[in-house]
């Protein structure tokens, strides 16, 4: 870290090279969108989506773990950021998404038209 | 003064003056960790909003690759997501340059951080610009769409499912619309602006061209736009109220009023974050050109400020993410 003055420049350079790769994966995904992928669903997400999610949370991982450098900081400085984050995210989205889901389902079943 | 900002001389301190270092990291260093954790929260918060928007207009929500399909200087030609992609790759880039600057830092190299912060800055001001013409392509639209009484809204489609502008079929009817400003009023309101066509244009024009479809919001089993059929689609037009044309608070022409309000918030919202890194690295940029850091014999301000960039970094993947390619 700050007091080791070896360079990180190969390992940055790994990092770019990665983050790059997946972003090309990602659009070239998205261009072509392979019916085997975005017609198959798997909770209510086609299968394409949940390619990307993991993608972006690999993306996620090593922004954070190698140009923010939280591969470098003591363990529990780097979970007391993490744990929260993961934490909260995952509850906030999975109620989220589960209200809305159940608002589509009444709108759905109602004898009313909503956008018409 | 020193003992808050440098980890060298901040050990030297003792415990209770500000010399302790929980989990081995400096005041300033925790902190921003910790801003940015909370900004994490917000912005987890935005997006999740938008997943539970689209969840409950699961039918109707536009589709992205049909938005965003322009590139500079290409003309009428159907480039989806390219130009996000290469914005993405603009941003990953500015995040390696700055991660550069802060090894360099560690290595005491004072022009080599310079360059590379120099490099930063100009990336953040690339993607800055590149958003605005997103935004200027988003506002000012391309096709024009027409709203019905019931909120629904309804694009023109040629016989092969090609869009169609409604200025290509649009008759053009001699009317006596007059803007209402507020000078004319007796309370001080304005009328929307008249937009280039009346509906009535739009629809005898429609009925004058049989070779024109309708296609609605509606999402069916191909994951396709519903196109309708000639009969159908006039008898959806006689529900017609508005002309729709580009992008407002209000409405769009790309389908359900949300996306674009939640385009304009969550990209608006980041770009804003962008613009005030930026700001950031050029002050520290200035910095490092005088030589604080080299008094100091400590880069950390630059780690600090890198930690904030590569913030605005991961916070655009997950929109690109969710934007652009869910």
């Amino acid at each position: 870290m700050a007091h080791s003055h070896e360079s990180n420049v190969k390992r940055i350079w790994t990092v770019f090279g990665i983050l790059s790769v997946i972003t090309i994966v990602e659009v070239a995904l998205g261009i072509y969108k392979p019916d085997a992928l975005f017609k198959t669903d798997l909770f209510k997400l086609n299968l394409l989506n949940w390619i990307f999610i993991i993608l972006t949370v690999v993306k996620a991982y090593y922004i954070m773990w190698a140009f923010m450098h939280l591969e470098g900081e003591k363990s529990s400085f780097r979970w007391s950021i993490v744990a929260p984050m993961v934490f909260l995210i995952i509850y906030l989205v999975f109620i989220l998404l589960m209200e809305g889901n159940y608002v589509y389902e009444v709108f759905n079943d109602s004898p009313y038209k909503w956008i018409f | 003064m020193a003992a808050t900002v440098t980890t060298t001389t901040a050990t030297t301190e003792k415990t209770w003056g500000g010399g302790n270092e929980p989990m081995g990291a400096s005041y300033g260093k925790m902190m921003m960790w910790f801003f940015i954790l909370s900004d994490a929260l917000t912005f987890s918060g935005f997006l999740a909003s938008y997943g539970f928007s689209r969840f409950k207009f699961m039918d109707t929500w536009p589709i992205a690759d049909e938005v965003f399909t322009h590139f500079p200087f290409l003309h009428g030609v159907d480039a989806p997501m390219y130009y996000v992609a290469l914005m993405t790759f603009i941003l990953i880039f500015s995040s390696v340059t700055m991660v550069l600057a802060v090894d360099a830092g560690h290595q005491l190299k004072k022009t080599k951080v310079a360059i590379y912060m120099l490099l930063t800055i100009l990336g953040g001001l690339v993607f800055l610009g590149s958003q605005a013409w997103e935004w200027k392509t988003f506002i000012k639209g391309e096709y024009g769409a027409i709203e019905t009484t019931g909120g629904a809204l309804l694009q023109f489609v040629d016989k092969e499912g090609e869009r169609v502008n409604i200025d290509d079929f649009a008759l053009s009817i001699p009317t006596e619309r007059v803007n209402h400003t507020e000078s004319n009023g007796i309370w001080f309101e304005s009328s929307d602006r008249l937009g280039d066509h009346t509906v009535e244009e739009v629809v005898e024009g429609f009925k004058a061209n049989p070779d024109v479809l309708i296609r609605t919001e509606w999402i069916n089993e191909d994951k396709q736009k519903t196109i309708l059929s000639r009969e159908e689609s006039l008898e959806k037009l006689q529900n017609a109220k508005l002309v729709v044309r580009g992008a407002n608070l209000e409405r769009n022409e790309y389908g359900h009023k949300l996306f674009a309000d939640f385009f304009f918030f969550i990209t608006g919202f980041h770009g804003f974050h962008v613009f005030s890194g930026v700001v950031l690295n050029i002050i520290i940029f200035f910095n490092v050109i005088l030589g604080t850091y080299e008094k100091r014999k400590s880069y950390e301000m630059v780690e600090k400020v890198g930690l904030y960039w590569h913030f605005v970094d991961l916070v655009w993947v997950f929109v690109f993410t969710f934007f652009y390619l869910v």
